[in-house]
């Protein structure tokens, strides 16, 4: 316990670069997301082309995204924007599919009712289907945000600090305290975040908690 | 006043939906759409306010084209209650109810005036209006519906199967204030249904589809019991359609005798009649009594025999003889709107009067259009 003591304060300003690190990939994300799902979900031969393509960036390994993202971009290797943009497109891969499914399951007389009523286009959109597809897209959000945090500690391998930064060096000079601190913290930061999600998911969703209700 | 202009709607994969419908839904009436599954009753609804398009002919609103009309202004100018009512689960009741409004732009405060006016208009209490629709029940929740399709105050009311998910009582209780509302609104209401009961007791016209989108016919309920086009409709509308369209016509002054009375807790003078009928002290009938049974005790609430039903005295001839039928004297007790009783009636004395009435004429130039709606209202 003593390593803590000692080094509580670089071990807070490695959480606090980690939380923005993780989560500001996952609001760009979730943003550019709903639009993406949407067209996938409105026109339906578009469905297979946008989620296999969106699902296929999952697959590039995360140093080698880190690593390319300074030359797709024209970016320093060791600027953070590099990291927030490759763990954005890791949302988006994940988030796609779940957008696109989670407004497709608006029932169906609701729908329906929707179109009777003339609602159409953004308003259509924003006014019923992100609503109703709230607890699907949020359980989607849990999973990214997970994924953020754990790919994140990657970014240590090209010089961007966070918490990752303490395994890395915990490892090398076997220092166990140093290497158990950052894996509890990376599971902690997890914890909040997915507790966060929750919270607002409670929040935007109160039509959920009714007896009776279906969700 | 919607007109049908030999509407045809194909889908892609080649089956018609709806055969060269004709027809037109006059302004400020119900016209029923009836039929079997796979008659294009509720294609032919979607297509008035375009959810749906005719692969040919047209439907003209008030003499416009509404294929020529913008699709949410068409759709927003009428209301529209489907089968599971369709709330939106996210939004409070009077939320829900104010949905066109909100989409037509406004503003906040005649809003929310408006639905909790309409709340109130459809029997709800106004504690109702801040849940959820998940916390009411199945008949609560359509009331929201016609609610919600009000708000606006369309001329034009589609409905599609809005009581068909409710159970029998409620359904029954829903209908009979869907007509009083109507009484009130008077929209133009095209009214979709399997139920020819239903079709029957709500509307003012209403038209038979066949399987594969054909009308068959379309009558006043009263014509369409009297004379059926053919054996589709026969069948389609049911074996005692002659004891239903009794339901239709006006009890004339039917010969009505004095009923000796007793009420609640008096002892019967005497012991050898029949039945007696036992009324409350403002006289409304309770029941009958049989006085060998009773004796000398006074008549108690448990004595009461309540099969029998009570005919209004200028309502219906099947009103009248269903009082004669099901009271256990044979005797059928008539009241006055106020429910007090008026006297007792025999069943040999309205079929009298039934063989003494006239049966709608049937029109033999057009035995499919012949006996629809009149377009204007008869001049009285």
């Amino acid at each position: 316990m003593s390593w803590l003591a000692d080094n509580w304060e670089t071990v807070l300003t490695l959480t606090w670069r980690s939380l923005y690190l993780a989560g500001i990939p996952l609001v760009i994300g979730f943003v550019v997301s709903v639009p993406l799902g949407w067209v996938a979900n409105r026109w339906s031969f578009s469905y297979p082309a946008i989620i296999t393509t969106t699902g296929l960036l999952y697959t590039i390994p995360s140093l080698a995204l880190f690593v390319i993202m300074p030359i797709v971009l024209g970016t320093k290797i060791l600027n953070p924007v590099n990291v927030i943009v490759a763990l954005t497109v890791y949302t988006v891969a994940l988030l796609v599919r779940t957008v696109a499914d989670g407004l497709a399951s608006v029932p169906d007389d609701i729908a329906q009712a929707a179109t009777a009523m003339g609602y159409k286009g953004v308003r259509r959109l924003f006014g019923v289907e992100l609503p109703l597809a709230a607890p699907v897209i949020a359980a989607g959000l849990r999973v990214a945000a997970v994924s953020n945090v754990s790919i994140v500690s990657v970014a240590s391998l090209i010089g961007v600090s966070q918490l990752g930064d303490l395994l890395i060096d915990g490892y090398n000079r076997v220092i166990w305290a140093e290497l158990l601190t950052g894996i509890v913290a990376c599971v902690l930061l997890a914890l909040a975040f997915d507790a966060f999600i929750l919270l607002g998911t409670r929040v935007v969703t109160p039509w959920l908690r009714v007896e009776g209700a279906r969700a | 006043m919607i007109r049908f202009d030999a509407v045809t709607k194909q889908f892609p994969d080649g089956t018609t939906a709806v055969d060269e419908l004709t027809l037109t839904a006059p302004t400020g009436k119900i016209t029923v759409l009836v039929g079997p599954s796979g008659c294009g009753k509720t294609t032919s609804l979607r297509m008035v306010n375009r959810m749906l398009e005719p692969t040919s002919g047209s439907i003209t609103l008030d003499g416009q084209d509404t294929g020529r009309m913008d699709q949410a202004e068409l759709r927003r100018g009428m209301g529209y209650v489907i089968q599971h009512a369709g709330l939106f689960p996210h939004r409070t009741v009077l939320d829900n109810i104010g949905t066109v409004p909100r989409l037509l732009g406004w503003d906040k405060g005649r809003i929310k005036a408006r639905s909790a006016e309409l709340l109130e208009r459809v029997g709800l209490a106004p504690e109702l209006g801040g849940r959820y629709p998940a916390q009411l029940s199945g008949g609560q929740q359509q009331r929201v519906g016609v609610a919600r399709a009000l708000a606006a105050d369309p001329p034009v009311m589609l409905m599609d199967e809005p009581f068909s998910a409710v159970d029998p009582v409620v359904r029954d209780q829903l209908q009979d204030e869907f007509l009083r509302l109507q009484d009130e609104l008077g929209k133009t209401i095209v009214f979709v249904t399997h139920d020819i009961d239903e079709a029957i007791k709500l509307g003012d016209q209403v038209a038979v589809l066949r399987v594969g989108g054909r009308l068959a016919q379309v009558a006043e309920p009263a014509y369409l019991l009297a004379h059926p086009a053919d054996d589709f409709v026969a069948d389609f509308v049911g074996r005692d359609r002659g004891y239903r369209a009794l339901g239709f016509q006006d009890a004339p002054h039917l010969p009505l005798r004095s009923e000796p009375t007793v009420t609640l807790g008096e002892r019967p003078d005497r012991t050898d009649a029949g039945w007696l009928l036992v009324v409350s002290d403002d006289r409304h009938p309770l029941g009958w009594v049989e006085p060998a049974r009773i004796g000398e005790r006074p008549v108690g609430e448990a004595d009461l025999h309540r099969g029998g039903t009570v005919a209004r005295e200028h309502g219906s001839l099947r009103g009248a003889l269903d009082a004669a039928l099901s009271s256990p004297s044979r005797r059928g007790v008539v009241v006055d709107d106020s429910g007090v009783l008026c006297g007792t009636v025999l069943a040999a004395e309205v079929l009298t009067a039934i063989e003494h009435t006239e049966r709608p004429e049937r029109d033999e130039s057009d035995p499919v259009h012949g006996g629809a709606a009149p377009l204007e209202e008869e001049s009285a």
